[in-house]
């Protein structure tokens, strides 16, 4: 291992493509900007490479400092960034999955303007991600933090003409500042508690410490706020209603975005920071408990949604439900190994649904998509099918595919890990059948053809229910009757990916990717909750659990989409009220929107400017003019308003003293 | 160098000198280039201050002192220390740009502008450099009247009105002020900030409590008004809305500074005690003027009164952490300062730019301007993210230093005002989105031109500025911290003689960790932690421990 890395150079080529890009990019061409855009985090993806073949496996993390970022009183932040095999595996995944969504956004992105701008964010973006995963302290890992919050901002408001895509930018920037909010609390706490914010300084203070049991400690408290933050950016109950949302922007932003790396900024630091967590048997449950409901939270409104985005989009936010609960089962490993796997599958199916879209011009909607392309898509697009349907394999956990491994090391350790709970394993088994099942369906209906299948519209007494959320097909592409697949360079980053997504799994044959990442995790939970995510010793039922639900989602799913078409629908119609409140994401924008939104905002007009500021004080202000310009006309007849003569008085009064003053320097 | 003595008279004499040649000219070109030569002097000179500043040392640097009105003991004193610094080239390069933003937009009656212009350069360079405080209300009130005068002559349809409760509101405090000033020369016989300084750092000057408190307020207010300190702040919307883009720039970037700058200089070291007593209701007011200016400047439909309320909240900010006692949030607040001056300074020119082009401030005359204004909608966004605390632009540091002093001094303050966060993304963002973004539907903002190159490099200014202060804080923080960690001296020394004697060899240290164990170990971890008993250098305590330990890893 060569004694410097310069782990500052992965980040800074990130930034210079950027710089590049945002102040000559106006008067490049699309082939020069979009170059500039590739070739930088290419060169990125090839240091980290470097890092990583010459990956010597030392004990301790390799440390890097460069210069002060802030320096006030006791506190100092340098510019330091840390390699371990956490930060390593995360790097790779970010420049490496990356790399080939701007590689396939040369394609996708060849028809719109704005080109320069679009490569220039991406790289801003993979410039902030990557100082998060490198830093080597917490203030530097929330400069990456908010940072990405503002690429992603960008990034989903790229179409800005559109009111909606600015909204959505606005509402995800606004969402993650709440959860920013109590992260920087808890920051202040950590800080208040070991003097400074390097993860050096306080991880070993933290691992003398001993474990909590309550809701009152120290580090349990810590550990929450954290979390909060961790809800906000990844997207977990409450706060994930800016994901879906955020599927306005161009979809291999989605893919890189809100799916492979910036939403799992959460994960990566819950797992950054197990030793505080392993510490706080309250926080662990917690989190446990939040990533099993939104799981199964979001997988249920996927069952229902139309937008073929909007299913990856509540699946994504299901996906990284399970990451959490591997972290609140003490499992950080299994979380990790979800995150790459995920990372694979889900960019690509992101990818290819933005295939998809290309394929339709422009066509979101899964129901008209398969009514459009006549005879099924996957005759016009096969690479986009077969990789899709890849990608949907291992989402779902059908055996040999990589998200099989992770998500089943993730459901067995919640069941039987030392911080597992068998309630939450049962919740999550439910949520891999909900997987499944969504997945084959939108896989079924998006690709194959539409055979006796009713036509695209709602029965009738649902009508009203589809107009009052907006979600009725846009009709973009009404006349798009050509569907095709899309041009080598966006297939060939769907092959790639959907090698990863296949053999991903096999990355831990024989535990070995969780070794690779032991020591950064087991010093961690030294003498506390944290188990070694060991093959745990469940029961045969209980393993094959996670078949059973994979398989009878695939069974379902070909039941009702190909072999009973008419079912689905029926079944709607059966159940109005429940298939309304799914369909309609049980009205949580809408609570969100009545309870708070709302309210702030007539408190704001109402109360505080029309009230306060208006009435109160600039009334009480005007009110003792008008008393002093009554008064003053009482005492003396004066033709003009108190106000004007007033002033007129000070500044003669003023000229007077001043000239009395110099009068007395000069004399 | 050999005129560094003479440095701070020559910054506000080019100025002065300026305005004389002013008169020499014809046209309203000519007026604005003689403006901006002597503009430009003055800040070239001012560059002088920080690149000469001893940053090892506490006290006054650059000083001069001259005899002036030997029978009042009246000196004309001037000097910087780290309070100060910063404020003085800060106030000449946002004049220079207060010129290059009225380029084209003042015609008529350009002479009496651009002389309004630099005097009120010079007296606010004045301010910040006084160190007799009569020299100091002088200063003070020369730069209200050009002020007053550029909002009342140039500004827009109720410029009269605004100019008066300007004028009025600043004089009430004021005129409190000179009473506070001419008792304290009635205790002590003298206007000299440096010796009345020293007289209370050691002790000899005996004030009563409660005379201490009322001489506290009658600067405190003046100073609150300025700032403006929630409810002291309904001159300032008005202000701002009437001001041409010149007078907000510098109304914002500069004089609302004169406010924090005062509590710094004579509230705090002069009356400690009363300082520390009316801390709390202070901090409370900070604290509600950071959430209740940003609420309502989310709902003005007015884009120069929501800025101006920002104005309010940010500002919020900085008196919290000048009250909260701690060298991290003191010198969160002296950076913030500047911080403010760049980023709002910022977001007026965007909005006069605009102004220009289409004469309205309503927002709902706006919408799609990225369209048609490409360059401009990328400033824009800088600007707002520098105003929002991006972490690696301007703002974060300072806020961030703010709410972590707050935070250690009471867990509730630091939390409260943190919540800021959240309320400044909404309404810079919502003001972002009804301006730039969306469909270019007003057929009045089709024909927008974009922006030309003075106003590109007035916006690359002011943005490479935010950018080098997010990235590089330390080379301002440095010059700072000495200064601001003097002026903490007066609130840390009783809690250092709290300690046993002897038993701590260094009071700073002691103190440290006192304040880091002592709030989270009393309110959160009774049952788990051991409490903090009498301080001992090898106490159990994980709080003792990073007491001992070195800085950062």
């Amino acid at each position: 291992m060569p004694i410097a890395l310069h782990l500052w150079l992965i980040p800074a080529l990130c930034f210079l493509g950027f710089a590049l890009n945002i102040l000559f990019g106006r008067l490049w061409s699309k082939a020069v900007a979009g170059t500039v855009g590739i070739l930088f985090p290419a060169a990125a993806f090839l240091w980290a490479l470097r890092l990583a073949l010459a990956w010597g496996g030392f004990p301790s993390p390799y440390l890097e400092s460069h210069g002060a970022w802030i320096l006030a009183g006791p506190l100092r932040i340098p510019f330091s960034f840390q390699l371990d095999p956490l930060s390593l595996t995360m790097a790779l995944i970010v420049t490496g999955v990356g790399l080939l969504i701007h590689i396939y956004s040369l394609g996708y992105m060849a028809e719109e303007g704005g080109f320069y701008r679009y490569f220039a964010l991406l790289n801003l973006f993979m410039f902030f991600m990557l100082m998060l995963v490198l830093a080597a302290n917490y203030l530097l890992l929330f400069v990456g933090w908010e940072g990405v919050g503002f690429a992603s901002y960008m990034l989903i408001g790229f179409f800005f003409r559109r009111d909606s895509a600015a909204k959505a930018g606005m509402k995800a920037f606004v969402v993650n500042r709440i959860g920013d909010f109590g992260f920087l609390i808890g920051l202040f706490y950590l800080f208040q508690l070991f003097g400074g914010f390097g993860y050096a300084r306080i991880f070993p203070q933290v691992m003398r410490m001993p474990a909590e049991t309550g809701w009152h400690g120290p580090l349990t408290i810590i550990a929450l706020l954290l979390f909060v933050g961790a809800t906000g950016k990844s997207a977990q109950l409450p706060l994930y209603v800016w994901l879906p949302d955020a599927m306005e922007g161009p979809t291999p932003v989605s893919a890189l975005i809100h799916a492979a790396t910036m939403v799992t900024a959460g994960v990566y630091m819950v797992a950054r920071s197990a030793a505080i967590f392993d510490r706080s048997r309250a926080a662990l449950a917690v989190v446990l408990a939040v990533g099993a409901l939104t799981a199964i939270f979001a997988a249920s409104i996927g069952l229902l949604q139309k937008d073929i985005k909007r299913v990856l989009a509540y699946s994504t936010v299901s996906q990284l439900g399970y990451m959490f609960m591997a972290c609140g089962a003490a499992v950080y490993g299994a979380g990790i190994f979800h995150l790459m796997t995920h990372a694979f599958f889900k960019g690509l199916l992101f990818l290819g649904a933005g295939s998809v879209i290309h394929a339709m011009h422009g066509e979101q909607d899964m129901f008209r998509i398969r009514h459009l392309a006549t005879g099924g898509l996957k005759k016009y697009a096969p690479v986009t099918f077969w990789t899709f349907l890849i990608a949907t394999c291992a989402i779902s956990g059908i055996p040999g595919f990589s998200g099989y491994f992770s998500k089943d090391m993730i459901l067995e350790n919640v069941f039987s890990g030392a911080a597992g709970n068998r309630f939450w394993w049962a919740v999550g088994a439910i949520a891999a059948l909900m997987t499944s099942f969504y997945m084959f369906r939108a896989v079924f209906v998006t690709f194959f053809p539409e055979g006796d299948a009713p036509p695209p519209r709602l029965a009738p007494e649902l009508e009203g229910v589809a107009h009052a959320t907006g979600q009725e097909p846009a009709g973009v592409a009404a006349h798009a009757a050509h569907p095709h697949e899309s041009p080598w360079v966006m297939t060939i980053p769907l092959i790639l990916l959907a090698i990863l997504a296949a053999i991903g799994g096999y990355f831990n044959l024989d535990g070995r990717f969780m070794n690779f990442l032991a020591p950064v995790f087991i010093p961690a939970g030294a003498g506390t909750i944290a188990t070694a995510p060991e093959a745990a010793h469940a029961g045969l039922l209980v393993r094959s659990i996670p078949l059973i639900a994979a398989f009878g989602g695939l069974l379902l799913a070909w039941w009702m989409y190909r072999l009973r078409p008419r079912l689905a629908p029926r079944a709607a119609q059966a159940l109005p009220q429940l298939y309304a409140l799914i369909f309609n994401k049980y009205w949580v924008d809408e609570l969100y929107q009545a309870a708070i939104v709302g309210p702030l905002g007539w408190i704001s007009r109402r109360v505080l400017w029309r009230g306060v500021d208006q009435g109160l004080i600039d009334g009480g202000v005007n009110g003792i003019g008008h008393l002093a310009q009554a008064s003053g006309n009482l005492v003396r007849k004066q033709e003009s308003g108190l106000i004007r003569s007033y002033a007129s008085w000070i500044g003669a009064g003023a000229v007077v003293v001043l000239i009395y003053v110099v009068w007395l320097g000069v004399r | 160098m050999v005129f560094d003595h003479r440095l701070i008279s020559l910054i506000i004499a080019t100025p002065l000198l300026g305005g004389l040649a002013l008169l020499a000219t014809r046209t309203a070109s000519g007026a604005r280039r003689v403006a901006l030569v002597f503009t430009l002097i003055a800040f070239a000179l001012s560059l002088r201050l920080p690149f000469g500043f001893n940053s090892g040392a506490d006290g006054m640097q650059f000083v001069q002192r001259l005899s002036w009105i030997p029978s009042f003991h009246i000196h004309y004193y001037v000097g910087v220390d780290g309070l100060s610094l910063w404020l003085v080239p800060l106030t000449t390069l946002l004049t220079v740009i207060g010129v290059l933003v009225s380029w084209k937009s003042v015609g008529e009656r350009a002479r009496t502008f651009y002389l309004l212009l630099l005097l009120l350069d010079a007296g606010m360079v004045g301010v910040f450099v006084s160190l007799d405080m009569f020299l100091f209300y002088l200063f003070w009130e020369a730069s209200l009247v050009p002020m007053a005068l550029l909002i009342g002559i140039f500004g827009h349809e109720r410029r009269i009105y605004a100019a008066v409760k300007f004028f009025l509101y600043t004089m009430a405090g004021s005129v409190l002020m000179l009473a506070g000033i001419l008792w304290l020369y009635n205790l002590t016989g003298t206007f000299d900030w440096v010796r009345i300084q020293h007289l209370a750092a050691s002790g000899a000057l005996h004030i009563g409590s409660a005379t201490a408190i009322w001489l506290f307020l009658a600067f405190f207010i003046a100073f609150a008004i300025k700032v403006p300190l929630f409810p002291f702040h309904t001159w300032l919307p008005d202000a701002h809305v009437e001001a041409p883009t010149a007078g907000s720039v510098l109304l914002a970037g500069v004089l609302l500074k004169m406010g924090p700058y005062g509590m710094l200089r004579f509230c705090l070291p002069l009356f400690p005690g009363a300082a520390r007593a009316l801390a709390t209701p202070i901090l409370i007011l900070g604290l509600i003027g950071i959430i209740y200016g940003g609420l309502v400047a989310f709902v003005q439909p007015n884009m120069k009164k929501l800025v101006a309320y920002s104005s309010v909240s940010h500002m919020g900010f900085i008196i919290v952490g000048v009250f909260t006692f701690t060298s991290i949030g003191l010198q969160g607040s002296v950076y913030q300062m500047l911080n403010h001056g760049v980023s709002t300074a910022g977001l007026f020119i965007l909005v006069g730019m605009l102004y220009e082009r289409r004469h309205t401030f309503e927002l709902k005359e706006y919408g799609g301007i990225a369209t048609a204004m490409p360059v401009f909608a990328g400033f824009f966004v800088l600007l707002v993210m520098s105003s929002a605390g991006l972490p690696l632009l301007n703002g974060f540091v300072g806020e961030f230093l703010i709410s972590l002093g707050a935070f250690l001094s009471r867990h509730v303050i630091g939390i409260v005002a943190i919540s800021g966060v959240i309320v400044s993304a909404i309404y810079l963002l919502y003001w972002t989105k009804a301006t730039i973004w969306g469909e270019l539907q007003n057929p009045k903002n089709q024909g927008l031109k974009d922006i030309n190159a003075r106003e590109r490099l007035v916006l690359a200014t002011l943005g490479g500025l935010a950018l080098a202060m997010g990235l590089a804080s330390p080379l301002f923080l440095n010059k700072i911290a000495p200064s601001a960690n003097a002026e903490m001296r007066p609130f840390q020394a009783p809690a250092a003689f709290a300690l046993p004697s002897g038993a701590m060899p260094r009071p700073e240290i002691a103190l440290r960790q006192a304040r880091f164990a002592a709030p989270l170990m009393a309110h959160i971890s009774p049952p788990s932690l051991p409490k903090p008993g009498p301080l001992h250098p090898g106490s159990p305590s994980p709080a003792a421990r990073l007491a001992g330990a070195g800085g950062e890893q």
